[in-house]
């Protein structure tokens, strides 16, 4: 059981103490003695009347960094998570093998037992046309590392089931023979079916193709490890259209461009680090984040910022003074000027997409780049080979 | 919409006469579906001549009567889906000129499927491929663009001053 003033987790950021108001008897019936406060003494660092707040910030550019989702091992019913206790999800085994975890580190099951086989179960909610097509790309590893854990800590035969092994990172292929060479048995197929031993024995048989065999095998085991994927979060589109930006079809995020601008999107001064851009490793990560933690400081820094050219203006001469372009700029970039009796575009709210231009009856409002004369010379030109 | 296979239109459009479709695309959605299907090599049919605008919001109902004007047979309004302008409601206004104009280019004589307003976001180039195939499919059928009025009055009917 946890205490009431506890630890997040030993690595925690800051590494502070909180106080949990669902056990503290201070915040359930205020008549606690409050010997915590007695033995902050002077600090005086327990505060019970501190409450979440929201704050609202102003600032000059905004790194997205809102991550993924677990894929829910339920969607895939055939593997039995939720049904079979012995059947895992590969983070479930991160906290068993840790040694914070909730067993110290030790890697037992359920009933206390030590696992004499372990089954993993590669790309589940990753390469496949019933959940997601995308690779995961973090999976192989974490799978190969589980399986190295597992052996170091329980001597357990350890079977992965894998479609390819994907260790294309600095010194991953090298862990993974290491980890083949440790007797990890490796099974190209994909398993098909999860179910109870016949002989009742409280073992899995997990059945699978092995397609470099070309035969089918149903290996038993005590306990079955599911390499779930990465997913885009459910509120990707929520964020996405939050900060005018776009997702791929999956619901990652998409950058300006894949190598010119890996960390900008469309919205000038958004960035993007992470697995919301799309699924990627801790290294990968930090190197992203890197980026454009650099790229929203050199806008910062600079102390001004770059206009596109292509802003539109008005031939005063010809402006009618009709207003019809006034409420069209959703910059509110064109006001009226009472005395002239014209139109005025301020060009430093222009963000040029020329609506007013195609909208103005006298035709005195132009655009740079996208003159009308320009238009019209591009599609006298597009069909001059019709 | 029924999927066509892009590599019968392309043998079709290959021999014969073949549409010529005149396509404003937006910066940021449909021209970025087009630069996707290019990078992917994905098949479409080649009729399409593509003409960049920042915004969908910057078509000028003119410049749809030119290209026909000029002898597009087809032309093709690409935008960002509702809601999801770059410029956060360009695109609305040009829904609201595609309406007006419909009516005019039925009076005019010219068929429906010659001219056509898609939403196609950035990571739609299948749905670009769709379209332009669905496109050229039916105007192929429908043939060459004729209007009662001559092409050079036209022309002058519809000049820029």
């Amino acid at each position: 059981m946890r205490k009431p003033i506890y630890m997040p987790f030993p690595q925690a950021v800051p590494q502070v103490v909180a106080i949990d108001p669902d056990t503290c008897i201070e915040f359930k019936s205020g008549k606690c003695k409050k010997t915590c406060v007695e033995a902050c003494a002077d600090r005086g660092a327990i505060d019970f009347q501190q409450e979440p707040q929201l704050e609202e910030v102003s600032v000059g550019s905004i790194v997205l960094a809102t991550g993924f989702k677990v894929f829910d091992a339920k969607r895939t019913p055939y593997y039995g998570y939720g049904v079979y206790p012995n059947v895992y999800t590969a983070l479930e085994i991160e906290r068993l093998v840790n040694a914070s975890g909730p067993t110290g580190g030790e890697m037992v099951m359920r009933d206390g037992r030590k696992p004499k086989s372990v089954g993993i179960v590669h790309c589940v909610g990753s390469r496949d046309e019933n959940t997601n097509r995308f690779c995961s790309r973090v999976c192989c590893m974490y799978s190969l590392k589980l399986a190295h854990l597992i052996k170091e800590k329980s001597d357990a035969e350890v079977y992965e089931f894998y479609i390819d092994i994907r260790a294309p990172g600095k010194s991953m292929e090298e862990f993974y023979n290491r980890v083949a060479e440790e007797g990890t048995h490796f099974i190209r197929g994909k398993v098909a079916d999860v179910y109870p031993a016949p002989d009742n024995n409280g073992q899995l048989v997990m059945q699978a193709e092995d397609t470099l065999l070309g035969r089918m095998r149903k290996i038993p085991v005590d306990m079955v490890v599911l390499a779930v994927g990465l997913e885009p979060k459910a509120d990707a589109e929520d964020v996405r259209r939050m900060f005018n930006i776009t997702c791929s079809n999956e619901g990652w995020f998409v950058e300006r461009h894949p190598k010119l601008a890996p960390v900008n999107t469309f919205t000038d001064g958004i960035f993007l680090a992470g697995a919301c851009q799309g699924p990627k490793d801790i290294p990968d990560t930090v190197a992203q984040a890197g980026a454009a933690a650099a790229e929203a400081m050199a806008l910062i820094d600079a102390g001004f910022i770059e206009l596109e050219p292509n802003t539109a203006y008005i031939v005063e001469e010809n402006c009618s003074g009709c207003k019809t372009c006034v409420p069209l700029c959703p910059f509110t970039a064109i006001s009226f000027l009472d005395e002239k009796k014209v139109a005025e575009i301020n060009e430093v709210l222009c963000k040029g997409c020329g609506t007013c231009v195609a909208a103005c009856p006298s035709g005195s409002i132009h655009q740079n780049l996208f003159e009308d004369e320009e238009i019209y010379g591009e599609i006298e030109g597009v069909l001059a080979y019709a | 919409m029924p999927e066509t296979k892009s590599d019968d239109l392309v043998q079709l459009t290959s021999r014969g006469w073949s549409p010529t479709i005149v396509a404003f695309f937006c910066n940021w959605c449909t021209y970025l579906a087009a630069d996707l299907a290019g990078t992917s090599r994905m098949k479409y049919a080649p009729n399409v001549r593509v003409i960049r605008v920042m915004c969908s919001g910057r078509i000028d109902p003119q410049f749809v009567l030119d290209a026909f004007a000029k002898g597009a047979d087809g032309v093709l309004i690409g935008g960002c889906h509702p809601g999801d302008c770059h410029y956060q409601e360009g695109n609305y206004k040009t829904l609201k000129r595609v309406q007006l104009l419909k009516p005019l280019l039925k009076a005019m004589g010219i068929e429906e499927d010659r001219f056509r307003l898609e939403w196609i976001s950035a990571s739609e180039a299948d749905r670009l491929k769709v379209v332009v195939d669905d496109m050229v499919q039916k105007i192929q059928a429908l043939g060459p663009l004729s209007v009662e009025v001559p092409a050079e009055a036209f022309a002058e009917e519809v000049a820029v001053s």
